[in-house]
C-alpha cells in the first residue's frame, strides 16, 4: 500500500480502494475459513441450559463468562484453547459436574447477551438428551438391579424409567430415556457405575432419531 | 547514575526531571491496567465480587452491566440482534472512549500492551532495531475483515483468535494453549516489526482508532517552542506519526490522530516539558496558531 500522504488522483484513489478491498475479501475469507473448520460443538460439551441452537449461539455468546461465575456448583467453564467447543464458550462435561438443574437457573438468568433465554425453566430444558449407549455394559442388561440412573435422576419417574424386557431369555428391566422430559442434565451419565458411562448425554440432534421417514437416497 | 535498563528514550527526561516523573503516566498506566484486570480475577481467586465477568461483559457491583463494543459489533454482523443488557453496556463503554481517547483502551487497559511493551523494550535492549516494515492501516484491513468473516460464518468471528479475549482470560478463567497465540505477539514485536502488534495489525485497536477521532481528552504539545530536536518523543511513542503535525505543524498544538493512544509516553520523556494534558480545542493563547 502507498503512503497516505502521496498526491491522490481519481486513479490512485481508486486503485488504493481495490487494493483495500482485496485485503479486506483476503483476511476475511481465510478467517471464515479458519472458524468454519474449527466452530463445530462437540458431542462431548453440553451448552448451559437455555441456550439458543448452535448457530445462534455463536453469534450472540461474546464469551464474557458471567454464566459460568453465576454457577454454585462449578458446573460451567469457558472453553480454554484446544477444548472442544469454540474457544471462550461455555459448556460443561456430564460426566465430570452435571447441571444440578436449579429452580431460578442462575446461569441463564445471569446472561447479559440473549445467548441463554434468561426466561427458561429449568424442566423446559434442551441441553441434550441421555442414551443408553452401553447395552453390553448396562448391569441392568446383564440381569443385576443396579438402575443407578434412574435413580439419581432429578426429574425422577419421568425423564428415565424402568421397562421390562428380555436378554438371553432372562427378564431385564431396562433403564429407557422418555426425551420429552429429559433435560440433559448429565446426573445419570455423572453416576453410571461402568468405566466410560453406558448412558451418556448427547446432543439432541445425535441422541434422537428423529421423527418422519429417512429420504435420504430415494425418489420422492 | 542511570541504570540500563531504563529505555534509551527516557534517559533525557530521567536525567531532567528524576526516574519517578520520567516514568510517572508508565506508572499510571500500569497502575491501571492491573487494577483494571485485578477487579475481575478478585471474584473468582479470592471471593470478592466487585466485578463479574470479564473484559467482553460484566456485571459491576451488581449493578452497571458493561459490554465490549468491538464484540458487540460482530455480534450485530453475524446475525444476532444483543439484547438490552449488553447493549446498553456496549454503549457506554463507547461513550467513555469517545470522551477520553478511544485508544485509551490499548494503553490503560489491554493486558496485551504489556507483552508488547516488555517485547519493545527488549527489542531495544537486544539491539534487534533491524525492522520490517508494515503498513498501520494493515490493520483496518483486518478489522474489516473481521466484519466480513463475521456476516459470513454468523459468529463474533475475531473472538476465535482474539489475543487480548486469551489474554484477560488466562487470569479470569483459563487460555490452555492460548499462551502460544501470546508468545507469537511477543515474538512477532521482538524480532519481526517495531510495535508490529498494537501499531500495525490488532484490530481491536483499529477499532478503537476509529472511536477515538473525536475523541475530548487529548495530549497537547502546548510547549512546542521549547522543542530542543531531541527526538525522545518520536522513539517512546507507539505511533510516532501522530505527534508530527502538532509538534512541527503549524496548526493547533494538540495530537488529534485517532492512533494516539494518550499514554503520557511523550511527556514522561520530554526534558522540556513541552506535551502535557489538554482538551482537543485546548489552543494556548499567543501560541499555536503561528509559530
Amino acid at each position: 500500500m502507498a503512503s497516505s500522504k502521496r498526491k491522490m488522483n481519481r486513479r490512485t484513489a481508486l486503485a488504493e480502494a481495490a487494493r483495500m478491498t482485496g485485503a479486506v475479501c483476503l483476511g476475511g475469507f481465510s478467517l471464515a475459513a479458519l472458524i468454519q473448520s474449527t466452530a463445530k460443538a462437540d458431542a462431548r460439551a453440553m451448552r448451559p441450559p437455555g441456550a439458543q441452537p448452535e448457530a445462534d449461539f455463536l453469534s450472540a455468546c461474546v464469551r464474557c463468562g458471567l454464566c459460568v461465575q453465576a454457577c454454585p456448583y462449578g458446573t460451567l467453564s469457558l472453553a480454554e484453547w484446544g477444548q472442544e467447543p469454540p474457544v471462550g464458550t461455555p459448556f460443561f462435561t456430564p460426566r465430570e459436574v452435571p447441571c444440578y438443574m436449579c429452580r431460578d437457573v442462575p446461569c441463564a438468568r445471569a446472561c447479559p447477551t440473549g445467548a441463554l433465554d434468561s426466561t427458561i425453566a429449568i424442566r423446559d430444558a434442551e441441553m441434550g438428551v441421555a442414551v443408553l449407549v452401553g447395552h453390553e455394559d448396562c448391569l441392568n442388561y446383564k440381569g443385576m438391579n443396579c438402575s443407578i440412573c434412574v435413580r439419581v435422576c432429578p426429574i425422577r419417574g419421568d425423564a428415565i424409567t424402568l421397562e421390562p424386557g428380555e436378554a438371553n431369555g432372562r427378564a431385564i428391566m431396562i433403564p429407557t430415556v422418555h426425551s420429552d422430559h429429559c433435560t440433559g442434565c448429565g446426573t445419570c451419565e455423572k453416576h453410571c457405575v461402568t468405566g466410560h458411562a453406558s448412558i451418556r448425554v448427547l446432543p439432541r440432534d445425535l441422541g434422537l432419531g428423529g421423527q418422519g421417514r429417512n429420504r435420504a437416497g430415494r425418489a420422492t | 547514575m542511570i541504570g540500563w535498563w531504563i529505555s534509551d528514550s527516557r534517559r533525557l527526561g530521567v536525567q531532567a526531571h528524576g526516574l519517578l516523573r520520567a516514568h510517572k503516566w508508565w506508572l499510571l498506566r500500569r497502575i491501571s491496567q492491573l487494577s483494571v484486570l485485578g477487579l475481575f480475577v478478585l471474584g473468582p481467586m479470592a471471593g470478592i465480587w466487585i466485578a463479574r465477568g470479564n473484559f467482553a461483559a460484566s456485571e459491576i457491583g451488581g449493578v452497571v452491566t458493561l459490554g465490549d463494543p468491538y464484540i458487540v459489533v460482530q455480534s450485530l454482523f453475524g446475525g444476532s440482534v444483543p439484547a438490552l443488557p449488553v447493549a446498553g453496556g456496549a454503549l457506554i463503554v463507547l461513550l467513555f472512549y469517545l470522551v477520553v481517547g478511544g485508544r485509551v483502551y490499548c494503553g490503560w487497559v489491554c493486558p496485551v500492551n504489556v507483552v508488547t511493551d516488555a517485547a519493545h523494550w527488549l527489542r531495544e535492549k537486544t539491539g534487534l532495531t533491524r525492522d520490517r516494515k508494515l503498513d498501520r492501516r494493515t490493520r483496518l484491513a483486518i478489522l474489516g475483515s473481521t466484519l466480513v468473516a463475521s456476516v459470513l460464518t454468523g459468529t463474533i468471528a475475531w473472538e476465535f483468535v482474539n489475543p487480548v479475549s486469551l489474554l484477560q482470560r488466562a487470569f479470569i478463567s483459563g487460555i490452555g494453549f492460548g499462551w502460544a497465540i501470546i508468545l507469537a505477539v511477543f515474538l512477532l514485536d521482538l524480532f519481526v516489526s517495531r510495535r508490529a502488534w498494537c501499531s500495525h495489525l490488532c484490530p481491536v485497536g483499529a477499532f478503537y482508532g476509529l472511536v477515538g477521532k473525536g475523541a475530548v481528552v487529548r495530549v497537547s504539545a502546548a510547549n512546542r517552542d521549547a522543542c530542543t530536536d531531541c527526538g525522545a518523543c518520536f522513539t517512546i511513542c507507539p505511533e510516532p506519526h501522530v505527534i508530527v503535525p502538532a509538534l512541527k505543524g503549524n496548526e493547533s498544538p494538540v495530537i488529534l490522530s485517532g492512533d494516539c493512544q494518550n499514554c503520557g509516553g511523550c511527556i514522561d520523556a520530554c526534558p522540556v516539558d513541552v506535551f502535557r494534558v489538554s482538551t482537543r480545542w485546548n489552543r494556548p493563547a499567543g501560541r499555536g496558531g503561528q509559530a
